[in-house]
């Protein structure tokens, strides 16, 4: 460590002197280190009583910043045997794992200054009779995670075990807002600011693009100081040059492997990133297939069983693995040292992802981190060349704030009322405390309130089953004490969507696999999972049996897994690369090639512009428009657009929604362009599709869970499960029928809207287009069109034979690369 | 549907329909299963089960403008039920009642059947070549229409997977899918429908306006 000063917008003042206690100052001393710049400054503003932003990235000594504050003061701490055991600091965290994590590296330092500090965790793991214990025998640190929060602010006792809190650590809090996680974390906090007002809260953070918002989480105005750690060596990028031609669509990077197994040879230790969890499953398959060097190359991704994942990070830390092929599971947590390179196959779509990622890699501060970007086809070329851009010039995307969710809200006002009667004005104004309620109406809170204590149904059936009672001095109050058993059951934003166990007939757990991917596969079917191709054979007992295949290829081709939207930021970027014909010399030659040929048999549109091209193939009239909005936003669109077609008698036939693209294809031509791409269509069209679609459900499943409406679980389910559980979709239906206004129906369809439909964004595209619609009215395909077209080959019905009207791929990509004979 | 030498057909809303007899059947109403979670602190559900059964049961009714209506049993979800109605539900539901012969099927599972609401309440009913029953009988019963276990079933259809509640027979007795609004369902290849059927067992699954037929191997329904 080094004692060059960091960037601070709120200098120290340097007529205050921070003055560290000696055990900690000594400590420093005894190391031949200085406290960074940063972890003072986080001291200084702590003691003048203010909240704290750090900003700063991994490995500048920033989580010891955050709790240094709390360490100081408690070394000033007189030495008692007979002290009242308080919480003097708690600290959230997005990881159960990280919680335990922090808690080792913290015992070395607090042993070696010799404070007499007890540090304990408390996680979902943790037994009934520790937590016990931590209630009525507080530890001085506990480090925890948000729904821990949330279900310790629901005892009755919440006011006596936080009274005389001094300090919140928010670690990683840029990972944690943003999310109905964040909201009922933000809740929580707008909590425990009521219940202990001395409290300070320090929220950790890598870059964001708007400090403003995270520094909202943390309290109001000026409360709040932001402190700018020193910002480490610029990392070291790549794009993998690949001597084989690019592909034109998919997401494996087959091609692309043998470098990236030889990039994992010629170093130590290699974090191989991918996006999904099939992705995963195929690229540490084919790089074993490579391994001639029998390197240990290790599986990580969130379905495997956690027996299994927990091996591959202990091999991790004791430095024995060359790589490990994962996904976002492994985008925060545990410090690891020796990782010297970070492999991001695939796209990288956001740049504060990647950046994140890139950062796993020497976890040092005044070390560069080496990254080596592996587009898997040409528009990810495109999206890496963008997302290097942007790092150099040290931009970032910024996250489009969302108001809070009101099931959430629900959840936490449900959680209240278990902990200690309350006036509905004055939670209103707590609540508002929290950033993403900030703007909650009275109207819609009034709804929540209603709906936890009654159901909210204007069929007043339930008065007498009632879960919240007002006492006659007009407090809220649970009515019952099974209403606090069954929220404590309840607690938490993450609902995950239905499971089933796999497991190895006669053998072994290996993970968990959606309901629905099972459900499509008949005994005997092969599917590639937690590193092999397995065989299915049955579902028994809630569980799917699966023995070893000695299939090469699985026969089911993947399984999704999540899947993350390319942001709005580097989406623009791109845009503005193809726009700028001087900029495609850093581009491989074969990416300059189509972008040239495209220009001259088509056009590419400038920055504000929306492309459209449309032309015949087989039979069928395609349109394909090139927003560069993400996935989700282009399947709202092309759902809407085909909508509107079909009205106009166009006869469409189908659409395919890509990252990029957009293609609808039709039986008669599609015109007139600027009224088919309006607004408007975000009407009544809009609400008529969502109002069926099978995604809105999905959301109301998992809306109504949160908001406590229904169980995640029922003590004595599985005993009598038909008698209880029925599908939701049902209550989804009989709601819409009978009570349209209900809160859970506003409340799913701003969750559909944001989650899975993107409407803000297709709104804000179509309104940025308006006027600039370019139109191509083509001969042949076009050279851009031709990757969403081989998509429409590649997820077509199986059985439906899609080469009748497209062509083989080679046709496909000949047409479209035809030089035209004269201009 | 051929059971037993009778002609039966399957209604896509869930009921079964007898021309010959002029007799609609329906099973598994649960009625007030919402209000009876409620009670017992399994979270507030809309109140309009009840109201949205009803509905389904008169929009039957007028479609087929039947003789007689038997309903098989598991008819309120639990004790009181009958109790809880909303006013107008149970004036709705009296006033169908007295409109036609109608027949309860009780036995030991339903005491939440009041007589007030009128139509007869029987264990068992013997007509022509069927017997009507709530549980299905183990072994091989000829004739036998019963509900009670909720039968379900998944089909692939180009790709995308529905799963609905269906009929399952084979040709020797049915199994009803629950008629209620709130109801769940068991897939046809969960151990309670083993052994009930001989070989030939298809399921007709719901659709939207009409039944769909399949085809059923060895409880295996993929």
């Amino acid at each position: 460590m080094d004692d060059r000063p960091g960037q601070l917008p709120f200098m120290t003042d340097q007529s205050l002197p921070v003055v560290l206690p000696p055990a900690i100052a000594d400590w420093y001393a005894a190391r031949g280190w200085k406290p960074h710049a940063h972890q003072l400054a986080v001291v200084q503003q702590a003691q003048l009583g203010r909240s704290v932003l750090l900003i700063a990235p991994t490995g500048g000594g920033k989580t010891l910043a955050g709790f240094l504050p709390a360490l100081a003061e408690l070394a000033h701490r007189p030495p008692s045997k007979r002290r009242v055991a308080k919480l003097h600091t708690l600290y959230i965290s997005p990881l159960k794992a990280l919680a335990a994590d922090i808690a080792r590296n913290l015992e070395t330092p607090v042993a070696e200054m010799g404070l007499q500090v007890r540090i304990e965790t408390r996680t979902g793991d943790t037994s009934q009779a520790r937590r016990g214990r931590q209630r009525t025998n507080p530890p001085d640190l506990l480090l925890t995670t948000p729904e821990q929060l949330a279900l310790m602010l629901s005892y009755r006792d919440a006011h006596r075990i936080f009274g005389d809190l001094q300090y919140v650590v928010l670690d990683e809090l840029h990972a944690m807002t943003n999310s109905k996680r964040g909201d009922l974390l933000s809740l929580g906090l707008a909590r425990l600011h009521r219940l202990a007002p001395a409290a300070r809260f320090i929220g950790l953070s890598a870059t964001v693009a708007d400090p403003g918002r995270l520094r909202r989480y943390l309290g109001e105005g000026d409360q709040v100081a932001t402190v700018m750690g020193r910002a480490g060596a610029a990392p070291v990028l790549d794009i993998l040059a690949s001597a084989v031609r690019i592909p034109w669509a998919g997401h494996s990077a087959r091609h692309a492997l043998p470098d990236v197994y030889d990039a994992i040879r010629r170093n130590k230790t290699v974090l191989v990133f991918v996006n999904t969890r099939s992705q995963a499953e195929v690229v540490f398959q084919e790089l074993w297939k490579l391994n001639d060097d029998n390197l240990p190359i290790a599986l990580h991704h969130g379905s495997l069983d956690l027996r299994q994942r927990r091996k591959v990070e202990a091999a991790m830390v004791a430095g024995t693995l060359r790589a490990i092929v994962c996904t976002s599971t492994l985008d925060l947590g545990i410090d690891w040292g020796g990782v010297d390179l970070v492999v991001q196959i695939g796209a990288p779509k956001g740049i504060a992802r990647t950046v994140q990622r890139i950062g796993r890699a020497n976890h040092r501060i005044d070390e560069q981190s080496r990254a080596l970007l592996v587009p898997a086809n040409r528009f990810e070329v495109l999206e890496c060349h963008a997302a290097i851009g942007a790092i150099a010039e040290g931009h970032m995307d910024a996250e489009e704030p969302r108001p809070g969710e009101l099931d959430v809200l629900a959840q936490h006002v449900l959680g209240v009322a278990c902990a200690a009667p309350f006036r509905a004005d004055d939670l209103y104004a707590e609540v508002r405390f929290a950033a993403p309620y900030a703007d909650l109406t009275r109207a819609d809170f009034d709804q929540v309130l209603d709906f936890v204590g009654t159901g909210g149904y204007s069929l007043r059936q339930y008065e007498r089953y009632r879960k919240l009672r007002q006492g006659s001095d007009g407090r809220w109050d649970v009515a019952h004490p099974g209403v606090s058993r069954q929220y404590r059951l309840n607690v938490g934003t993450i609902v995950e969507s239905p499971m089933l166990r796999v497991k190895l007939r006669r053998g072994r757990n290996l993970g968990e696999v959606e309901e629905w991917f099972i459900e499509q596969l008949v005994p005997g079917d092969t599917f590639a999972f937690a590193g092999e191709v397995l065989r299915f054979e049955g579902i028994r007992d809630m569980v799917a049996e699966v023995s070893r295949s000695r299939d090469p290829e699985p026969k089911v081709p993947s399984y999704q897994g999540g899947k993350f939207p390319l942001s709005t930021f580097l989406a623009s970027r791109v845009r503005k690369l193809l726009a700028d014909p001087a900029a495609w010399s850093t581009l491989p030659a074969q990416l300059g090639d189509w972008l040239r040929i495209q220009q001259r048999k088509s056009t590419l549109p400038k920055v504000d512009q929306l492309l459209v091209e449309t032309f015949p193939r087989g039979q069928r009239h395609f349109m394909v428009a090139y927003p560069f909005e993400g996935r989700l936003a282009h399947q709202t669109l092309g759902m809407l657009l085909t909508r509107r077609m079909h009205r106009a008698g166009l006869r469409p036939l189908g659409f395919l929604a890509s990252e990029y693209a957009v293609a609808v294809w039709s039986l008669k031509p599609a015109t007139e362009f600027d009224d088919l791409f309006s607004e408007d269509m975000l009407g009544d069209d809009l609400d008529a599709w969502m109002a069926e679609s099978n995604l809105v459900k999905r959301s109301f499943r998992n809306v109504a869970i949160i908001a406590g409406l229904i169980d995640r679980r029922h003590p004595g389910q599985e005993k009598n499960r038909r008698q209880v559980t029925f599908s939701s979709d049902i209550i989804y239906e009989v709601l819409r029928k009978f009570e349209p206004d209900h809160i859970l129906l506003k409340a799913t369809w701003a969750d559909a809207a944001r989650g899975l439909l993107d409407v803000q964004r297709l709104a804000d595209t179509l309104a940025r287009v308006r006027g600039h619609i370019v139109h191509r009215d083509l001969q042949q395909v076009s050279p851009l069109a031709v990757p969403v077209l081989l998509d429409i080959g590649r997820e077509a019905a199986p059985g439906r034979d899609i080469d009748e009207f497209l062509g083989s791929a080679a046709e496909l990509i000949e047409d479209a690369m035809q030089e035209p004979e004269q201009d | 549907m051929q059971v037993n030498g009778a002609t039966l057909a399957p209604d896509s809303s869930g009921g079964l329909w007898w021309a010959a007899e002029r007799t609609l059947v329906f099973s598994d109403l649960h009625l007030e299963k919402a209000s009876s979670l409620a009670r017992r602190g399994y979270g507030l559900l809309p109140p309009y089960d009840t109201r949205a059964t009803l509905a389904a049961i008169a929009a039957a009714i007028s479609r087929y403008a039947p003789a007689r209506v038997i309903c098989l049993g598991d008819n309120f979800h639990d004790e009181g039920g009958s109790a809880r109605l909303h006013p107008a539900d149970r004036e709705a539901l009296v006033a169908m009642v007295a409109a036609r012969d109608w027949i309860w099927l009780a036995g030991n599972h339903d005491p939440g059947l009041d007589g007030n609401l009128g139509g007869q309440i029987v264990e068992e009913l013997h007509l022509g070549p069927l017997v009507f029953r709530h549980e299905p009988l183990p072994g091989i019963q000829p004739g036998e229409i019963a509900g009670h276990l909720h039968p379900k079933a998944s089909v692939t259809v180009t790709g995308a997977q529905f799963t609905r509640r269906c009929f399952a027979s084979d040709g020797h007795r049915v199994v009803m899918p629950a008629f209620g609004a709130f109801t769940g369902g068991l897939d046809l290849s969960h151990k309670a429908f083993r052994g009930l059927f001989r070989a030939g067992l298809h399921a007709w699954i719901l659709g939207d306006r009409t039944v769909h037929r399949f085809p059923v191997r060895h409880g295996g329904f993929r």
